[in-house]
């Protein structure tokens, strides 16, 4: 079956199988490996990226069902060559060691802070208990989201404007 | 790699469109919402339909809204969508309890309630928690819509009373003045099925129970209630008792399996002591005592 997506911006058409995860979409035919692909459980939440601005686990969702929407995954934060306060914040507060549960972990926390751009401690632990990570404790990730919170994007309207 | 075995995949369009497409694909066919429950089974084989049909673009039934003395939920608002409605926790605490401890934030984003009832897994949590507010289910087929009660929609484990070319739309739970709820669950870790639930919606008249519901989820018990433990408390006085004489009874009337979420007796010992923590829960919050 023919799928169009919107990846990041870009619409990419392809012919699939019905059976295809949305999670394979991204690695295989588009070549995006920043999603990673986990435990095929919907439990680990290291493919998790943002369709229509929502985080949703990647593995456990149809690339069919995501045709005419619009996906954001890890290589989307970046815009004009600058990485987004969340990558900068992991990247500051050393909010990965493997780093294999890094951009389910940012996206999550991005949609977080659209929806709430200062959240307490016990907000971020709660918006991230669907992503798992073995090697930090969670402590340094919940820095990172601190920082963020308290360095955000500044628009070039804003900048205009001030 | 897990992947589900082959099948084709149309989308429909309106709910018209879900039953004709339902009807022309047969038995085979399952309908799609959020997917968190059916493409797990399907990436183990033990779901293998011909034909998925995904009801995602069905935005008609993603409304929550209150028509009389009815709270009504469209069978396609997602987990997130009933934890964050401001009317649902003015009417059914309950729920919102329930849903803190479904999964976790990101499949909430996914999965529905509908989804959830129709599955019906033996240990879902919203099946125990809407069987306990004794809410209806509005199933639509082609011969037009029928109403059952949530505590009539499971036939067995995976089962339902729905047809295989129907589609259940909407929920409807009845508003009750005077009426509080709770649920409360243990579970081995965040975002897991529960080791045992128990959800209570208690009404008060003056200091008597008029009225009382208990849903029990993961403990075998016979349409996620106790309803013996309910028809034991109905009329009696809201008190110490009445909620201990309500959890042993539920305790007696369930029937836990022994698998890797702990034995059997466990459960059963746990289930009435959840039993009495939601009914105690349930009457504070009546009394407008917040516990």
């Amino acid at each position: 079956m023919q799928v169009t997506v919107k990846v990041n911006g870009e619409e990419y058409s392809r012919e699939i199988e019905p059976r295809l995860l949305l999670v394979h979409f991204l690695r295989d035919e588009l070549g995006l490996t920043g999603t990673h692909w986990g435990c095929d459980t919907s439990n680990c939440g290291v493919c998790v990226v943002q369709v229509d601005g929502t985080p949703v686990k990647s593995c456990t969702m149809l690339a069919a069902m995501a045709s005419g929407h619009e996906v954001l995954t890890v290589e989307g934060l970046e815009q004009d060559g600058e990485l987004d306060p969340i990558q900068q914040g992991f990247m500051t507060e050393h909010g990965l060691q493997c780093g294999f549960c890094t951009p389910g972990m940012m996206l999550t926390t991005r949609w977080l802070l659209d929806a709430n751009p200062h959240p307490s401690d016990a907000e971020i632990r709660e918006a991230i208990s669907g992503n798992l990570c073995r090697c930090t404790g969670y402590e340094n990730i919940v820095r990172a989201v601190r920082w963020a919170a308290g360095h955000p994007r500044v628009t070039k309207t804003e900048e205009v404007a001030s | 790699m897990q992947v589900p075995a082959p099948f084709e995949y149309e989308r429909a369009t309106s709910v018209d469109d879900a039953i004709a497409l339902l009807e022309r694909h047969g038995e085979e066919a399952r309908l799609i919402a959020g997917g968190h429950s059916i493409l797990p089974l399907m990436k183990l084989r033990f779901a293998a339909p011909e034909v998925l049909i995904d009801i995602n673009d069905l935005t008609e039934l993603e409304r929550i809204w209150v028509a009389g003395d009815q709270l009504c939920i469209g069978a396609l608002v997602r987990h997130a969508d009933l934890l964050a409605s401001a009317v649902v926790g003015e009417h059914y605490r309950i729920l919102h309890d329930a849903e803190r401890v479904i999964a976790d934030p990101v499949v909430r984003n996914r999965g529905t309630v509908g989804g959830s009832l129709c599955h019906a897994d033996p240990a879902e949590d919203l099946s125990a928690a809407l069987g306990a507010i004794r809410a209806d289910v509005v199933i639509m087929g082609s011969g037009g819509e029928r109403v059952v009660p949530v505590r009539g929609l499971q036939t067995g484990p995976f089962e339902t009373c729905i047809a295989p070319a129907e589609i259940a739309t909407e929920i409807r739970l009845p508003i009750r003045p005077g009426t509080g709820s709770a649920y409360c669950k243990v579970e081995r870790r965040a975002g897991d099925y529960a080791v045992a639930a128990a959800g209570a919606v208690v009404t008060l008249d003056g200091d008597t129970i008029s009225e009382v519901g208990i849903g029990l989820a993961a403990v075998g018990a016979p349409h996620f209630v106790a309803s013996r433990a309910e028809d034991a408390i109905r009329g009696r006085r809201a008190d110490v008792e009445a909620v201990s004489l309500a959890a042993q009874i539920a305790a007696d009337e369930c029937n836990p399996p022994t698998d890797q979420r702990g034995p059997s007796d466990y459960k059963r010992a746990l289930a009435g002591e959840l039993v009495k923590r939601a009914l105690r829960t349930a009457i504070a919050r009546c009394r407008g005592q917040e516990a």
